[in-house]
């Protein structure tokens, strides 16, 4: 039975708080940073309330808001934070020995460009930059997404056979800030749906003492980072159930990727986050003049659905790929690699372009994307890519 | 609350035997003792350092109780997360038992790169033991110099060269700063002082709130020193006033060791250490002035609070 939940209008941030508030975490640990500092601040409201029973502990640092959550998560807490941009690069040295203890600790960030300059608002340099930390990582499209998103990353997280953290991403300020129709669930069937957190193991539980985060030398770390790369690979599966189940519950059915007219598409654009509610603005209006043009976005960049991505794109003829974060020194981003290294074994494969977009909040609008497409077009005639472009950047 | 030799000796160990500090390590000794203390069930949450790596080399461990280690600046940090989850399930009555909460840090996790992530612990308010073991470097990187290490001090990144003879600073005052942050009960002990330290762990376990105890620890290697010196190395340096043994109870300070005969001299402490060869050389004279005169300030400054806080 799917449920028709209750309408809202609510920004993103506010979304996250109350999807966490539901949850009600037995420990929240956080430091405040924009764009994400309303999270932090609404839970805190919530506390204050007793709205919830949650520990909330409003630590010195992200550095420490991570250990903290680190040190809950081993005692078998159920965990949550928050952060964004410099904090997200605070932690990560915390955001490894996270992922390598096997502690589900669910984290959102509002995503945000990385100093210098200082800059407040949206790219992905900083998920990118936690891209190698273990972390399965979730980018939300909108405010619904967020929300929805929160609650199938405590059950993928908590699941007995990944017991990872993992990272809820949005964009800063443009969906961080923007106030959306938000379909409500109850109380009660998320706590049905994301049910008791029953860890494997405990610091609390003194009766059978265990040590958590030895010295472990070249006779025996890389079994513990292989078993770690095993872990995060097969939540893959464990990603799309969860994701099925929520859609049964209510509807909306999520994948790790979501393909939009790319089955018959001959120029393909590849985004995350909320440029892919843009790109699916010109999908429609170049369809609707009968061009062969789809959207592949994905949700799911860690660990990468490698083969749903390979079997959206290989009868594509180009393919655009969009980063939003900048990799200084190297010929493309982290989105682009990802996909073009994936896909160079198959003997028919589309040209791809890479295309480095929305540093610090720059604007992506419809106008560029159709622009995107145009020279998916003339590179189809041309025979070869042209190498990075950067969109709406004045060079 | 009383310490009973026979009833200590009665408790299992909960630091076992077959770790790998170096022998002589006054980490080791410190930890047994502190352990030993205690009279409810505890959670260890350690910094990376000699004691870290030494007693838990995978798939061994030395540790009898839950036992954390997260990195190096954060094991206050790592144990406030580990009290607040304790403190969620008593709220939900998940969890019936009465548990406290140590965090061991070398003086590099705790003067130095540690100072912030335990100062915003103790100002929270985590109801956990903040303890410092102090061997005045860091000794796991191979003797480099901290916050902690006197002035004059001979270390691998304050060497005693022809022109700066060792340390030129003089050490921080950290157990002041914890005061002044607002632990509830801070200390500083000794293990040549064993009944004092172990009495100063029992009541900081029972003090409801953050405490903290500062803990001079004898490192062989570092010091230059025997390796069958550790205690009497100690108990010299308390007999010397190079380390005060005293603790402060709510703002009130009590000095727990005062030689009726005044201290000792300090070059009694100094020769017999590697690391002071050369403050006694006659061209560091004045070198050994400050150091002699950074004592009597810390000295003075603990008679004064004394006085100040008892009235
Ligand atoms: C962020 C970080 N910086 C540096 C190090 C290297 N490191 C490991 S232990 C240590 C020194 C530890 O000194 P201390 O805390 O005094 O403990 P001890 O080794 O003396 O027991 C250092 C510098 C580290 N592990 N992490
Ligand atoms: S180097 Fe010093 S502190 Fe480290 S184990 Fe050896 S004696 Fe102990």
């Amino acid at each position: 039975m799917k449920v028709k939940g209750r309408k809202i209008a609510i920004e993103g941030n506010e979304a996250a708080a109350l999807a966490l508030k539901q949850v009600n975490p037995d420990v929240v640990a956080a430091y405040p940073i924009t764009p994400s500092t309303e999270v932090v601040q609404k839970f805190s409201e919530y506390v204050a309330n007793g709205e919830v029973t949650t520990e909330f502990v409003p630590v010195e640092s992200e550095h420490s808001a991570m250990s903290a959550c680190i040190g809950a998560s081993a005692a078998g807490a159920r965990v949550a934070t928050s952060t964004a941009s410099q904090g997200l690069a605070l932690m990560w040295e915390m955001l490894y020995i996270a992922s390598s203890m096997r502690l589900p600790i669910v984290m959102t960030v509002a995503n945000r460009a990385l100093s210098a300059p200082i800059n407040i608002h949206g790219d992905h340099s900083d998920a990118m930059g936690a891209r190698d930390a273990g972390w399965i990582q979730i980018f939300s499209e909108n405010v619904q997404e967020i929300y929805d998103n929160i609650f199938q990353a405590f059950r993928i997280a908590e699941h007995p056979d990944v017991r990872l953290p993992v990272m809820v991403g949005y964009d800063g300020f443009i969906t961080s800030h923007s106030e959306e129709i938000l379909e409500l669930l109850e109380d009660e069937e998320v706590k049905r749906f994301i049910g008791e957190y029953k860890p494997k193991f405990s610091l609390l539980d003194i009766n059978n003492p265990i040590t958590m985060g030895p010295l472990a030398l070249f006779d025996s770390y890389f079994e513990f980072k292989v078993a770690q790369a095993y872990a995060i690979e097969n939540s893959l599966p464990i990603i799309k159930k969860v994701g099925k189940e929520f859609g049964d519950l209510t509807g909306r059915y999520y994948d790790v990727i979501e393909k939009y007219y790319t089955d018959d598409a001959d120029y393909i654009v590849v985004a995350m986050s909320s440029t892919c509610g843009t790109a699916r603005v010109v999908v429609d209006e170049l369809r609707e003049k009968g061009e062969k043009v789809g959207l592949l976005k994905i949700r799911v960049f860690r660990p990468f659905p490698l083969e749903d991505v390979v079997d959206a794109l290989k009868n594509a003829k180009v393919v655009g790929v969009l980063d939003r974060s900048m990799v200084p020194g190297s010929f493309a981003g982290p989105l682009y690699h990802e996909i073009t290294s994936g896909m160079y074994h198959l003997e028919k494969r589309p040209v791809f372009q890479p295309y480095v977009y929305g540093l610090g909040g720059r604007d992506i609008t419809t106008e560029h994307i159709k622009g995107v497409f145009e020279e998916l077009k003339e590179i189809e005639k041309a025979g070869k890519p042209k190498g990075l472009k950067y969109i709406g950047v004045r060079e | 609350m009383a310490i009973n030799l026979r009833e200590l000796a009665l408790k299992g160990e909960k630091l076992t035997s077959g770790h790998r500090l170096c022998a002589g390590c006054g980490a080791s000794i410190i930890v047994r003792m502190v352990l030993n203390a205690a009279e409810q069930p505890v959670v260890v949450a350690n910094a990376t350092g000699c004691l870290e790596v030494a007693t838990t080399i995978f798939p061994y461990t030395a540790w009898n109780v839950p036992w954390i280690h997260s990195a190096f600046e954060n094991s206050a940090a790592t144990i406030s997360g580990v009290e607040a989850a304790y403190r969620a399930f008593k709220k939900k009555g998940k969890i019936q038992e009465d548990i406290r909460f140590i965090s061991f840090s070398g003086d590099g996790g705790t003067y130095d790169i540690g100072l912030q992530a335990l100062s915003g612990a103790i100002e929270r308010g985590h109801r956990a033991l903040f303890i410092c073991y102090n061997n005045e470097a860091y000794m796991n990187t191979g003797i480099q110099r901290s916050g902690a290490t006197p002035r004059g001090a001979f270390t691998t990144t304050s060497p005693a060269g022809s022109v700066i003879p060792g340390k030129p600073q003089k050490r921080k005052n950290l157990t002041e700063m914890m005061v002044a942050n607002g632990a509830k009960y801070v200390a500083q002990a000794s293990p040549s002082h064993w009944r004092d330290l172990m009495e100063k762990v029992r009541k900081a376990l029972n003090t409801d709130g953050p405490s903290f105890i500062n803990i001079y620890s004898t490192c062989p290697r570092g010091w230059r020193t025997p390796d069958n010196s550790a205690i009497n190395m100690a108990r010299l340096a308390v007999e010397t006033g190079v380390w005060h043994l005293y603790e402060v109870e709510d703002g009130k300070y009590k000095i727990n060791y005062k030689p009726a005969k005044g201290f000792k001299p300090v070059e009694e402490y100094l020769k017999v250490q590697g690391r002071f060869a050369h403050l006694l050389r006659p061209e560091n004279a004045e070198i050994l002035e400050e150091f002699k005169k950074d004592l009597q300030r810390e000295w003075e400054h603990l008679l004064r609070m004394e006085e100040a806080t008892n009235k």
